[in-house]
């Protein structure tokens, strides 16, 4: 189906990432965000509370951000498509509620605008350090999608595509925007809301009595419903059997929380996006997610200049890591650069993906700025020789 | 064209924002190119020092920061203290002759261009649309954007009842800023010769 056009500021903007997150969000149907506002993702809530009621739907600014991430989970088992947005701080917070809604399989799109940590940080500065928190900070097994927007423009479109996601796995989604693409003002299309697609909900077509909320459909995912519609439902963190009833033991355990894994990690080419730049005959391979990736690109070119062959690899969707892409797109190359900025996170994720005597060359940031394209051009070279 | 670099610096409430914002928005929307705007953030952004950045581009912006601007324009003395001596060779100089004296520290070759903008935009009636004006020196200055452009922005971001007021004074910029620059190639003809845009 197509987006509800009330919620779609169709038109060219020269907006922000921040707001272009929020029109995103708005253009996917969400209608409830509950929030506690931190920079620098405060510009995502501020707009959203300005547009909400204009648009018909639900603006809550809770007293911390866990209540923030609990109250989403509420209402989209009343039937809505909710949002957070935070950042390292208030993202610490919500891990608890990142669990539940793995393990209750609420869709819900978290945005987080990294700043530099640990704890407050760098409240006004970039950084990409909270990759490996999204992916293993709360406890359990358990997967997330993450996006990760390089302007202005893709915190438009990735965001709409986190809720598509959202609804399509029935799991926690993560727009990881920085401080950089959050603040950056640039120009941002948005089409006709004919020309948007969005994913609805999972609904049954069940007849209450017959309809088990955690009853999987062939690719691992149950169908919803919205409390209060006359099913008999249970919704719980402890581990449950299709009924969704409390069942602790080993067997409903491994039944359960394989099938949550497995849904995400066996979904394949539909959860792999990754934008490739003549990778193919590459001697060297850069690696590179969000804003990083812009500057990448202007290493990638300057080594271009000098005659090395760089392919450039983004990451649009980093979670789950696409270890297959990256394993054959490395396969050949010389050394693979990754800059990243934080010291060493899904450089990680790359090494245990790509072929055994294949060098990797970290190029580390511990964030508060960008990185200095010479710094990535000169791995790049160090890569080639 | 290829990259230019644009940074603008002044106090908070001097419309240093909104000057990046409609040369950004003028180039990447109405006239088609890319540009990409980053804003000073944080406590400094209000009451004193405040600053943006704006790269001008054909092709995508991709490293986002200006690091050495080809063009720096300055509305307060202290802006001018700060990112004067980072403008590039051979760059340009635009400053709010009032407020600020270009003195020593400038690097070789720069090209200063100024004006009285908070004075023209008295004559108008509010002092608040010196940004604009500065803003429409800047297109005669360095054509970087294109005048109608700038207008089509200045439009579309201008509060309404406002037009005529903010057309105005963009105006008063402009003229001034062509005149500008036509006095400094009278006087040096290789000024004229690779006008940036």
């Amino acid at each position: 189906m197509t987006a509800d056009p009330r919620g779609v500021l169709t038109g060219v903007h020269f907006l922000d990432g921040d707001h272009a997150a929020c029109e995103g969000a708005l253009a996917a149907g969400c209608r409830f965000v509950a929030g506690y506002p931190i920079t620098p993702s405060t510009e995502v809530v501020e707009r959203f509370a300005g547009r909400i009621p204009l648009v018909g739907g639900v603006f809550i600014q809770m007293e911390d951000e866990l209540a923030a991430s609990i109250a989403i989970l509420g209402a989209a088992w009343g039937g809505q498509k909710v949002m957070t947005v935070t950042s390292g701080p208030g993202l610490s917070l919500m891990m608890e509620h990142l669990g539940f809604a793995a393990i209750t399989e609420t869709p819900c799109v978290f945005i987080d605008v990294q700043r530099g940590g640990p704890s407050t940080g760098l409240p006004t500065l970039p950084a990409q350090a909270d990759m490996m928190q999204v992916k293993w900070g709360s406890h359990g097994d358990y997967q997330v999608i993450a996006l990760c927007p390089s302007s202005p423009q893709e915190c438009f479109d990735l965001t709409i595509r986190a809720f598509n996601l959202a609804e399509t796995w029935r799991a926690p989604v993560f727009v990881m925007m920085d401080e950089v693409v959050g603040h950056m003002t640039e120009k941002v299309v948005i089409p006709e809301a004919s020309a948007i697609e969005v994913v609805e909900r999972r609904w049954t077509s069940k007849a209450p009595g017959q309809y088990r909320p955690y009853e999987p459909t062939p690719d691992g995912v149950p169908e919803m419903v919205r409390a209060g519609d006359g099913y008999r439902i249970h919704i719980t963190g402890l581990t449950h059997d299709e009924r969704g009833y409390p069942a602790m033991n080993p067997q409903h355990q491994d039944r359960l929380i394989r099938r949550l894994n497995d849904k995400i990690r066996k979904a394949g080419e539909a959860l792999v996006d990754v934008r490739e730049d003549q990778c193919e005959g590459a001697e060297v391979l850069v690696v590179s997610y969000g804003i990083t990736s812009r500057v990448a690109s202007a290493a990638v070119r300057s080594a271009r200049e000098k005659g090395i062959r760089v392919g450039h690899a983004r990451l649009v969707i980093a979670w789950p890591f696409p270890r297959d892409r990256i394993r054959a797109l490395a396969s050949g190359v010389r050394g693979v650069v990754v800059p990243e900025l934080n010291l060493g996170q899904m450089v990680q994720e790359v090494e245990r993906s790509i072929p055994a005597g294949v060098p990797v060359l970290p190029v580390d940031h511990a964030g508060g700025t960008v990185h200095d394209p010479d710094a990535i051009l000169q791995r790049i070279l160090e890569a080639a020789r | 064209m290829s990259r230019v670099e644009i940074r603008i610096g002044g106090l908070g409430g001097q419309g240093v924002i909104l000057s990046g914002i409609l040369l950004g928005r003028a180039a990447s929307i109405h006239d088609g190119r890319h540009a990409t705007l980053i804003q000073a953030f944080g406590p400094e952004a209000r009451g004193s020092a405040c600053s943006a950045q704006v790269t001008i581009d054909d092709d995508p912006v991709d490293y986002p920061y200006v690091r050495q601007p080809d063009i720096l324009v300055v509305m307060s003395p202290d802006a001018y203290q700060i990112f004067a001596s980072q403008l590039k060779p051979g760059g340009i100089l635009i400053y709010e002759e009032d407020l600020v004296t270009p003195g020593p520290g400038l690097p070789d070759g720069v090209r200063c261009y100024g004006v009285p903008a908070t004075r023209f935009a008295e004559e108008l009636g509010r002092r608040l649309v010196l940004n604009i004006v500065m803003v429409g020196f800047f297109v005669g200055v360095t054509g970087i954007v294109s005048r109608e452009a700038a207008e089509q922005a200045l439009l579309a971001l201008v509060p309404k009842g406002t037009e005529a007021l903010n057309r105005a004074a963009f105006q008063k910029g402009l003229e001034h800023g062509l005149e500008a620059r036509e006095r400094t190639v009278a006087r040096d003809p290789a000024a004229s010769a690779p006008r940036l845009g």
